[in-house]
C-alpha cells in the first residue's frame, strides 16, 4: 500500500532506478568522505574540518538537476556533497583537506571547503558569508544576455540571508528574471546562534516580495528537494526567472573541528535529528520500494569505504607545494 | 586627431572597446538613459542597448559582485561607482573577492573587470563627494589601481584596463574631467598599466603627483624654472598599485630630492609608500628629507569653500615645499 504510493513518487519525477542509486551513492560518498576527514583531524593530520553531515539530501537532491561544466554552481563551504556529485573527487577533497599541492580547489592556499573547478563551473568560493549571491546573479545575467539556457545555483546557509548581499542579489534577479536558483540550506545553526535569532519570519516567503516563487521543502527528503530544484531549474532554463528554495535541514556536527557545540546545544536535540538522517531515510525508501537490499547496500558501502581510504592515503602521501609557490599567481599575465 | 577633455576621452575609450568587443558592457547607477551623473556614458545606451549599458539598483556590492559573476561567464564588464566615496559597500567584493579569485584558485579563475570611480575634491562636494580613496585599495595584491590624469593617457589606460585579465580600479579625478583638452589619438595609442610618466625633466627636484595636484605641480614647476632657474622633474605614477618604482627611483637618484603631492589624507597614504620606497632604495642619493604634501588628517573636505580650499594643498604650499627642497 505504502509501496504503491511512494513508488509513484519517484516515478512522477521521472527518476529511473539508476538515478535513485546514483543519488543514494552520492549521498553515501559524501558522508564517508566527511567521516574520514574527521578521523584525519583527530589523528592530528588535518588542521581543519568543515562538515556536510546531515545536509546530503539537500545538496544531492538539488545538484542532481545541474549539467556539470555547463551550468554554474556557487557552493558554500558545506557543499562537498554537491561538488563531489558534479565531478570533484574524494582524492581531490582529501588533498584539499591536507593542503597539498595537488589540491584541485586552490593548490593548498585555501582552507578545506572552499571549492573551485574551472572545468566544472564551480566558482571559487571564500569565507565571508553571502558574497557569492551577487556574483551568481551576474553569471546568470551573462547567460540571459547571450540567450543561452545555462542556469546558476547559488547556495548558502540560513545566516547567509541576513546580510545585504543576499537581498541585493534577490532584488536584482527578480528585476531581470535571471536564471538563478537560490538554495538556502537552513541547518538551524550559524556556529552557535540558532535560526530563531537569525531569521525573522520565513526565508522562503521573502521571495514573494522580490516577485518570484519561494519554496520551503523538507531538506532531509532527497526526493522533495530534487522535485523543488527540478521545477526551479526548468523554470530558469525556460527564461521564466529565479526561484528560492529553503531546504530545512540540520547540521549534525559541530560548526567545524574548532568548535565545541556542547556549549550551545543539547545532545537530545541532535539525537532527535539523527533519527531523521537523510541517508537513513532514503535508504528506507529504497528498501521499501525494492530498489535496494541489505546485501547490495553493504557491498556499495564497502566499495565506497575502500576507495575513500585509498583517496585519503594518496593525499597523505602527496607532497606540499614549495613554500615559494606562495608568491605565484597573484596576477594573471596580461 | 581630435582635442578632447578627460571625460570625452573616457567616453570614447568605452565606446571603442564596446564596438570592437561584444563582451564589453557597462553597469552602474544612472549610466543608461541619463548617461551617468558626469555624462561619461552619454549616448552609449542608445548605441548599445539597455543590457550592455545597464542601470543597476542602488547597491554597490551588487554592482561589483555581479560584475565579477559576469566576468567569470564570458563578459568584460566595466562597473561604475558613481562617486568613489560610495565604494565601501563594495569593498568586500573588490578586496576579498575580485582581487583574490586568481590567487585562491591557483590561477583557475580570472576576473577581468574594470571598476570606474570618480574621486577627489570638487566645489560643493563635501564629505561624501570628494574623497581620495586610493590608499584603501593600494594594499591589495591581485588588484590594480590606476589613476591617469591626462585625457590621452586615460583613454589608452582604460582600454588596457578593460583588456587586462585582472580586476582594475580606475580612478578619475572629477575636477579634471573638463579642465583641459589635448590631442587624443583615435586608436592604436597604448599605455600599459605598469609605467609611470615623466612630464618634464629636471635635475634639481623630483615631484611625484597625480590627479588635480599634478596640474598644480606642473604650474609651479614651470614658474620656478622661469623665475629662479630651478628645474623640477615631474613624475606621474599613473598606476598607483602595483607601482612603477624604477621611474621614480631613477628620477630621485638624479635629483636627490623628492616631494610627493596628493589630495589624500597624509597618514597611511600612497605618498607615504612612495616616500618609504625612496628612503629605502635611494637613501644614499638623497640630499634632503622626503616631503609629503596632502590633506590634513581630517575625515574629508568640508562643504564651505574656504574650508574646502584649505583642505587641498595650494600652489603656495607646493611652491614653499619645492623651495625648501631646493635650498638643500
Amino acid at each position: 500500500m505504502t509501496t504503491e504510493k511512494t513508488r509513484a513518487r519517484h516515478e512522477t519525477l521521472d527518476l529511473e532506478e539508476a538515478d535513485l542509486k546514483s543519488i543514494y551513492r552520492a549521498m553515501l560518498v559524501a558522508r564517508r568522505v566527511d567521516e574520514r576527514s574527521w578521523i584525519l583531524n583527530r589523528q592530528g593530520k588535518a588542521a581543519f574540518v568543515i562538515s556536510c553531515q546531515g545536509q546530503e539530501a539537500a545538496q544531492i537532491g538539488a545538484a542532481y538537476n545541474l549539467r556539470p561544466g555547463h551550468d554554474y554552481l556557487y557552493p558554500y563551504y558545506r557543499d562537498s556533497g554537491m561538488t563531489l556529485l558534479l565531478g570533484q573527487t574524494p582524492r581531490g577533497q582529501f588533498l584539499s583537506l591536507l593542503g597539498k599541492k595537488e589540491d584541485p580547489n586552490s593548490a593548498g592556499r585555501q582552507m578545506p571547503g572552499h571549492f573551485s573547478s574551472r572545468e566544472l563551473n564551480i566558482v571559487t568560493s571564500s569565507a565571508p558569508v553571502g558574497v557569492q549571491y551577487p556574483q551568481a546573479a551576474g553569471t546568470a545575467l551573462a547567460f540571459k544576455m547571450r540567450g543561452e539556457d545555462g542556469v546558476v545555483m547559488a547556495c548558502g546557509g540560513e545566516a547567509s540571508t541576513s546580510g545585504g548581499d543576499w537581498h541585493e542579489a534577490m532584488n536584482f534577479s527578480g528585476i531581470h528574471d535571471l536564471p538563478v536558483i537560490f538554495l538556502v540550506e537552513n541547518n538551524v545553526y550559524a556556529i552557535s546562534v540558532p535560526s530563531k535569532f537569525q531569521v525573522a519570519g520565513s526565508i522562503a516567503k521573502r521571495a514573494e516580495g522580490y516577485g518570484f516563487p519561494g519554496h520551503e521543502v523538507d531538506g532531509n527528503d532527497v526526493l522533495a528537494v530534487y522535485e523543488a530544484a527540478k521545477e526551479a531549474v526548468e523554470r530558469a532554463r525556460r527564461g521564466d526567472g529565479p526561484t528560492l528554495i529553503e531546504a530545512k535541514t540540520y547540521r549534525m556536527t559541530a560548526h567545524s573541528s574548532d568548535d565545541d557545540d556542547r556549549r550551545y546545544r543539547e545532545r537530545e536535540e541532535i539525537e532527535a535529528w539523527r533519527l531523521k538522517d537523510p541517508i537513513i531515510r532514503f535508504e528506507k525508501y529504497l528498501f521499501e520500494n525494492g530498489l535496494l537490499d541489505e546485501d547490495e547496500k553493504e557491498a556499495m558501502d564497502a566499495e565506497i569505504k575502500a576507495f575513500v581510504a585509498e583517496a585519503s592515503d594518496y593525499a597523505e602521501n602527496a607532497p606540499f607545494a614549495d613554500p615559494e609557490e606562495a608568491l605565484d599567481r597573484v596576477y594573471a599575465e596580461v | 586627431m581630435a582635442e578632447k577633455n578627460l571625460l570625452q576621452a573616457i567616453h570614447d575609450g568605452l565606446a571603442e572597446e564596446m564596438r570592437s568587443d561584444e563582451s564589453v558592457m557597462i553597469l552602474g547607477e544612472d549610466v543608461g538613459r541619463a548617461g551617468g551623473v558626469f555624462r561619461v556614458t552619454q549616448g552609449l545606451q542608445e548605441e548599445f542597448g539597455p543590457e550592455r549599458v545597464l542601470d543597476t539598483p542602488l547597491a554597490e556590492s551588487l554592482i561589483v559582485g555581479s560584475a565579477i559573476g559576469l566576468s567569470v561567464n564570458g563578459m568584460r564588464p566595466v562597473a561604475e561607482i558613481q562617486f568613489a566615496d560610495f565604494i565601501p559597500p563594495a569593498f568586500d567584493q573588490i578586496v576579498n573577492e575580485a582581487a583574490k579569485f586568481y590567487y585562491r584558485s591557483n590561477g583557475a579563475w580570472t576576473v577581468p573587470i574594470t571598476i570606474r570611480a570618480p574621486y577627489g575634491v570638487v566645489p560643493g562636494g563635501a564629505l561624501y563627494h570628494s574623497q581620495s580613496i586610493e590608499a584603501w585599495f593600494c594594499n591589495t595584491p591581485g588588484l590594480k589601481v590606476v589613476a591617469p590624469t591626462f585625457p590621452a593617457d586615460a583613454k589608452a589606460m582604460l582600454k588596457s584596463a578593460i583588456r587586462d585579465p585582472n580586476p582594475v580600479l580606475f580612478l578619475e579625478h572629477k575636477r579634471t574631467y573638463r579642465l583641459i583638452k589635448e590631442d587624443v589619438p583615435e586608436d592604436g595609442h597604448e599605455v600599459p598599466l605598469n609605467k609611470a610618466r615623466v612630464h618634464r625633466e629636471g635635475g634639481d627636484i623630483t615631484v611625484v603627483s597625480y590627479g588635480l595636484m599634478l596640474y598644480t605641480a606642473l604650474e609651479v614647476a614651470g614658474k620656478l624654472s622661469e623665475e629662479l632657474g630651478i628645474e623640477t622633474e615631474v613624475v606621474e605614477p599613473r598606476t598607483l598599485y602595483p607601482m612603477d618604482r624604477e621611474t621614480i627611483l631613477n628620477s630621485v637618484k638624479k635629483t636627490g630630492k623628492l616631494l610627493v603631492i596628493s589630495e589624500a589624507n597624509i597618514t597611511g597614504s600612497v605618498s607615504g609608500e612612495i616616500a618609504a620606497i625612496v628612503s629605502q632604495e635611494a637613501f644614499e642619493w638623497l640630499d634632503a628629507p622626503v616631503i609629503r604634501l596632502g590633506a590634513p588628517d581630517v575625515p574629508a573636505a568640508a562643504f564651505a569653500k574656504p574650508m574646502m580650499d584649505f583642505f587641498v594643498p595650494s600652489a603656495e604650499k607646493i611652491e614653499a615645499a619645492m623651495l625648501e627642497l631646493a635650498r638643500y
